[in-house]
């Protein structure tokens, strides 16, 4: 007789893990997902084409009805489980839906980080995390008006071009210096900016939000209406979209008694402290990393079904990760480590003009580290670098140059060095 | 004549002679073809010359006079020449001037330079850079022949059995000659041997190469002489009725045994013997010899010694036999002919001879006549040194990088009270210390004849006006010679006049006893001048065509009209290699080059063969020394230093190395190669023995190697090595250092003088490897680039340079920076073929994927050789290294 699994989530990391254990082990589990979103699985990392208007929802949908209906699987939708019962076993949703389980796979994901100011509830203060968020920055950019984005990271910056797309004002407020500081070096970052100002976005970094401000209440109803900075500036919103960053949402389990820290804490096999029950995804904490980005959630979600199906398979391993910025004509990449220090060497190239830079952060002849903006044509490539730890001192004088110059590292004489002659032939008698 | 804009002419450079058809174009520039009716080439050129109309700008030509660096009016510069030189004359005498002219020079101004300065200022202190190109074999003919007379022609390479090349890389210095001789090889089965110490680019086609020791070249010939006549392989008949000296000659070759020569020679005794017997067996033998024989302290035995061997075979002005004395320059032989040699007179008469010292005094009517042999090339520079000659006038050379000892000549001219210079080139090593400068008409403008290796006379024509205040050569002369007094005998109308004086002086009591007479020509009309075609001397007056070669019967112009043969005792070269310098120097030509570079370095397409000087070393000694393929080597004689870049090679023999000659500080920053070499002459011909030099070679210690593509011309550093060579759109340049250099970007932009902040930058960097690319765009075209690495940089340098001056696209930006095409975009390579710009990597191509399998499949499939055929060699040697590794 099949177990019973209860999937808490019903993001991207718990379908594709269910994807693989359907595959693996399809009558293995009696499936139960209770969802907060009120809605199937969809594609999160192409919410920024849905707002800016290049993808319809129904283009990013991963698994339809149908699916969950095929597999036996029942769907909670919009019920937020708010309760796990370890001894008796049992999930609780917030409208007292309950169900029990043999196994429990927590996928609760993360939560966006709401920087403590005033004025951080108003209304028009939105976060950027799922289709909720979308809907309700397209319906305030039907409106038209200012959009304040704080926080020009991979999401912000995508929320800024989205609004900007749908017509709305917008500007980036920054905190760093350097724009998606944690994916770029600061030129890259430069770069970056110069480009966004050049497609209307006001980019302003250094900058430090001091209070959201209020519209007066005599104006029927308090809203936002402008970003107060430290420096005195304050910038017109109609809404602002806080994208300041994620932390792992791991209240659930942190009540249910599980080990916690900044996440759930697993093991390589993706495993809490209890043995019942596994966490995949952005609510994880392994090995002192959290997780913001879709690849190694994927490889989370295929070492959880594996283990959930009986078989054996190797551990998480805390691998590179690639970051691709989804803002059309702003080609940029970003993968592995890039930070300068110790043994680290640097290889740089830069074509200011085209706004094209390529950065490679070198270690023991491996490539550790790249960063690309402006042609971002042979990132795969350098990405496989990364993850095979391939050895390229045979080929660093044309590395940076991508792939077509591997076979054409042979030095290039300066002299010729044909100048020699075939030693002549014997006299015929 | 002028046929569709077409003008016949002849080329400037080697001594071949080939006729040229040349064309201004509209757009300012010339087109050039070969003359398919002249005897020399019949319409082959050589990658030099095919590139002659890219040689025309008039980027640093001389156009106005220049006194103490100021331009000045024709008057005040001929006035001051004048003044000066009457001057020491008056004070000194005659001794204390000099004329140095050159073997580029039209005969027309070296028949006046020589009169003036034998006739009238009275001192026979006018010598030619030839003297350093030939010097030898006049003297060795002189010996032998009583005449400096060249016997066969160029037909006779056709018409020969065995052709013997010693000392001479035919196919890179005279390659239209080499082609004919590739052309009857392939027709004719002619075998060829060649001598050499370098297995050079004529090894193509040798049958043998015997790889002689520098310098030993006489002992091996003393040993033909010597086996020929033990195996009574001689000629009697001729020996007894034309020759003298036959027996001691002989005597003095049998003193080396054949063990001897072959150590000696540095050969197996076996390879020494098949040369030996080969030449034995075959009648129709030609003995061509060129610089290797000539620039030796025993050029004029090592010409005898060859000469002795076609005496005593009787193979001499016979077809197919005999022995030929290629020269270097286009009219070294018209400068032989008028005099132009401290030791001889106009017309092949001799200084020391009496009864010629009157003739042409008389002939001239001139106040006197030089009675001493002049100062020789060298031995006239000692002179200016240690103050006995007080002005000098220079013509079209530049002893300051050609002659030996260099740095010495460079401190005489700085030193002496008076430097004239006559030049096309405003820049030249040797214009920089000179106090007047003179602008002379350059190849195109001029106007009058030259004479080629065979006797055969041809016209260089203008088909250009002179730019600026540019003026021919004789014309400077004869109007310092009318101011210093001699206003009738020097008031030539123009070349035509001075070409009929000559022709007729050589008529001058001339009843077949000397050589060279042309008389037939002393009543030349302007038209008949104009339309003058290409003839053969003699051309006796009233007699015609007269022979075509000399001594089949004797007659040879000695006393008793007997040749001589010569002993020619073996010595060795006057240096010794030491343990201080344990490598001995060889120098020459590349192939797409000439002299000091100033002309041949405009041509963009020729300067891709070679765009630097380099060493080229075999590759025992390069690891002996310490030498990593393509540094920089630092290469010491007794006398100076150099750097170049190294070429390892196992074409050189081991102890041996070759530098080309032809980099000047124009170009480089220090490989003036003749700043290595002594100066030691051939007691008989004066000629300096500049292929034998001891040098130690050590790494230069450059921390940093850099290329560099700039369409200005770039600010290169003041210390350290480099090269820049000209390209089609600009300079490329190679540079490397010792000291340390902290910001690239900031050399970068004082290297291209670079202010402008439009200018967009690319740049790479890679501070661990010590890599730093720059490039500057402006205005979307690529204006210069600099690649620097700890290590030789690499890169596809002709690649790089065409995309100099060219607009850009975003992809070829940055592959621009990765300084190669990548694998989408092949890389044509370093150019072979010059005429057709086709790299090694096209040819390679041609070769492993379409299947060639010879040089005529490689032309029939991408064009390299299918021209001027200069290349052949290098394609046959690549089809050979590549069937070997396909066949591996």
């Amino acid at each position: 007789m099949a177990q019973k699994l209860v999937v808490i989530g019903n993001g991207m990391a718990p379908g594709r893990a269910l994807e693989r254990l359907f595959k693996l082990a399809p009558d293995a589990y009696e499936v139960t997902i209770f969802n907060a979103e009120p809605r199937t699985n969809y594609d999160r990392i192409l919410l920024s084409p849905v707002l800016s208007g290049e993808k319809s929802y129904e283009e990013i949908v991963i698994h339809g009805d149908d699916w969950y209906e095929k597999n036996g699987v029942t769907l909670h939708k919009g019920k937020k489980v708010s309760q796990i019962d370890r001894a008796a076993k049992t999930v609780m949703a917030e409208d007292g839906t309950l169900a029990s389980y043999d196994k429990l796979l927590i996928a609760t994901g993360s939560l966006p980080f709401i920087i403590p100011v005033p004025g951080r509830k108003l209304p028009g203060v939105l976060t950027y995390r799922d289709l909720d968020d979308v809907n309700a920055m397209m319906i305030a950019a039907e409106q038209g008006g200012c959009a304040v984005v704080i926080g020009g990271g991979l999401l912000g910056l995508e929320a800024a071009a989205g609004l900007k797309q749908r017509g709305m004002d917008v500007t980036v407020i920054h905190l760093g210096e350097t724009l998606m500081n944690r994916q770029l070096d600061f030129a890259a970052g430069q770069l970056l900016k110069r480009t966004l100002e050049s497609r209307g976005i006001k980019v302003i970094t250094k900058a430090n939000t001091k209070q959201i401000m209020a519209t007066h209440p005599s104006l029927g109803g308090q809203k936002v209406r402008a970003v107060a900075l430290e420096d005195g500036t304050e910038i017109a919103a109609d809404i602002v979209v806080m994208a300041v960053g994620i932390r792992p949402n791991a209240h659930l389990a942190k009540d249910a008694g599980l080990d916690t820290n900044r996440g759930i804490l697993v093991d390589d096999k993706l495993q809490t402290s209890d043995p019942d029950i596994m966490a995949v995804g952005e609510c994880v904490e392994f090995d002192g990393n959290v997780y913001g980005l879709v690849a190694p959630l994927f490889e989370q979600a295929k070492i959880a079904a594996t283990k959930l199906a009986g078989e054996a398979c190797e551990g998480f391993v805390d691998k590179a990760l690639a970051t691709k910025l989804k803002v059309t004509g702003v080609d940029l990449f970003s993968a592995g480590d890039f930070a300068k220090g110790g043994e680290r060497e640097e290889i740089v190239l830069r074509d200011v003009g085209q706004g094209v830079y390529r950065r490679l952060v070198l270690e023991d002849d491996k490539l550790i580290g790249v960063v690309m903006f402006g042609d971002t044509s042979d990132s795969g490539w350098f990405f496989d670098l990364i993850k095979d730890e391939t050895n390229i001192a045979g080929m660093r004088e044309t590395l940076i140059f991508g792939p077509a110059y591997v076979a054409d590292c042979r030095p290039a004489a300066p002299v010729r060095s044909n100048s020699t002659y075939p030693a002549t032939r014997d006299i015929a008698a | 004549m002028m046929d569709k804009g077409w003008t016949k002419t002849t080329c400037p450079y080697c001594g071949v002679g080939c006729g040229v058809l040349a064309r201004p174009k509209a757009d300012g520039t010339t087109e050039v073809k070969g003359d398919l009716e002249h005897p020399a080439n019949y319409g082959r050129l050589c990658s030099k010359g095919s590139a002659l109309g890219e040689t025309m700008s008039l980027d640093d030509r001389l156009l106005d006079p220049m006194v103490d660096g100021r331009t000045a009016t024709w008057d005040a510069a001929l006035d001051l020449v004048a003044d000066k030189f009457r001057d020491s004359i008056e004070k000194h005498g005659p001794d204390s001037v000099a004329l140095y002219v050159s073997g580029q020079i039209l005969t027309e101004d070296y028949y006046v330079a020589n009169k003036l300065m034998k006739g009238y200022i009275g001192t026979a202190n006018i010598d030619t850079n030839s003297r350093l190109c030939m010097a030898s074999s006049v003297a060795g003919h002189k010996r032998a022949f009583g005449s400096d007379t060249v016997p066969g022609a160029y037909e006779d390479l056709e018409l020969a059995d065995l052709v013997v090349l010693v000392g001479s890389n035919l196919a890179w210095c005279h390659p239209v000659l080499y082609q004919r001789l590739v052309a009857a090889r392939k027709t004719g089965g002619t075998k060829v041997v060649v001598i050499d110490p370098r297995r050079t680019a004529t090894c193509e086609i040798a049958d043998l190469h015997l790889a002689i020791a520098p310098g030993a070249d006489v002992a091996l010939f003393n040993g033909l002489l010597a086996h020929l006549t033990s195996r009574g392989k001689i000629d009697q008949h001729y020996i007894q009725e034309y020759t003298s000296g036959f027996g001691d000659a002989v005597k003095s070759a049998n003193s080396l045994s054949m063990e001897k020569i072959s150590e000696v020679c540095g050969l197996r005794e076996a390879d020494i013997r098949q040369f030996y017997e080969l030449f034995e067996a075959t009648e129709k033998s030609v003995s061509v010899y060129s610089q290797g024989v000539n620039q030796s302290t025993a050029g004029t035995d090592k010409v005898n010694a060859i000469v002795n061997c076609h005496l005593a075979t009787g193979r001499i002005g016979r077809p197919g036999m005999g022995p030929f004395s290629v020269t270097g320059q286009p009219n070294a032989m018209g400068g032989r002919e008028v005099g132009g040699l401290a030791n001889m007179l106009a017309g092949h008469m001799e200084l020391g001879n009496e009864t010629h010292r009157r003739i042409v005094q008389d002939f001239w009517g001139s106040p006197g006549i030089a009675d001493a042999p002049g100062l020789k090339a060298v031995d006239l520079f000692e002179a200016v040194a240690d103050g006995r000659i007080k002005a000098v006038w220079i013509m079209a050379t530049n002893p300051v990088d050609s002659l030996p000892d260099a740095d010495k000549v460079r401190a005489a001219l700085k030193d002496c009270p008076f430097v004239v210079v006559s030049d096309v080139t405003r820049h030249t090593d040797t214009t920089q210390v000179a106090d007047v400068l003179l602008p002379a008409t350059a190849w195109g403008e001029k106007d009058g004849t030259v004479t080629n290796s065979e006797r055969c006379i041809s016209r260089q024509r203008s088909f250009l006006p002179p730019p600026g205040e540019a003026r021919p050569d004789w014309w400077q002369l004869s109007e310092v010679g009318k101011r210093l007094g001699y206003r009738e005998a020097f008031s030539y109308s123009g070349p035509r006049e001075v070409f009929a004086e000559y022709a007729a002086m050589t008529g001058e009591e001339n009843h077949g006893n000397r050589d060279l007479d042309i008389s037939a020509y002393a009543n030349v009309s302007d038209d008949d001048y104009k339309d003058l075609a290409p003839f053969y001397w003699p051309q006796r007056h009233g007699r015609g065509r007269g022979v075509t070669r000399f001594f089949a019967e004797g007659q040879f112009y000695t006393s008793d009209r007997r040749g001589r043969f010569v002993e020619t005792p073996f010595r060795a070269p006057s240096s010794r290699v030491s343990s201080d310098f344990p490598l001995v120097l060889n120098t020459g030509r590349i192939r797409d080059q000439w002299h000091t570079m100033t002309r041949s370095a405009k041509a963009p397409r020729l300067t891709a063969h070679y765009a630097e000087p380099f060493l080229e070393i075999h590759p025992i000694d390069a690891e002996k020394y310490g030498l990593e393929p393509e540094s920089i080597a630092k290469v010491t004689s007794q006398n100076a230093t150099v750097l170049l870049r190294v070429a390892i090679s196992d074409s050189q023999r081991p102890g041996s190395v070759f530098a080309p000659m032809h980099w000047t500080d124009q170009y480089a920053s220090l490989a003036r190669i003749d700043s290595l070499i002594a100066s030691h002459t051939d007691p008989v011909s004066g000629q300096p023995e500049s292929k034998f030099t001891p040098v130690a070679v050590e790494p230069y210690a450059a921390r940093w190697f850099a290329f560099a593509i700039s369409v200005a011309k770039p600010e290169l550093p003041s210390s350290g090595y480099h090269a820049c060579a000209p390209i089609k759109a600009g300079y490329r340049v190679e540079i490397a250092g010792v000291e340390q250099i902290d910001d690239w970007q900031d050399f970068a932009d004082q290297l291209f003088a670079l202010g402008s902040e439009n200018d967009e930058v690319l740049t790479y960097r890679d501070e661990k490897s010590g890599q730093f690319r720059f490039a500057h765009i402006k205005d979307g075209h690529l204006a210069a680039a600099l690649y620097v690495s700890k290590t030789p940089v690499s890169a596809s340098r002709n690649w790089v340079a065409n995309l100099l001056g060219a607009k850009l696209e975003p992809p070829e930006r940055l592959r621009l920076l990765a300084g190669r095409p990548g694998e989408d975009m092949p890389d044509p390579g370093a150019i072979v073929c010059s005429c057709f710009e086709v790299g090694v990597n096209q040819i390679v191509d041609a070769i492993m994927k379409q299947g060639c399998t010879s040089v005529d499949d490689v032309g029939a499939c991408v064009k390299a050789g299918t021209n001027c055929g200069s290349c052949r060699a290098e394609i046959g040697k690549l089809i050979d290294e590549k069937s070997v590794s396909k066949a591996g």
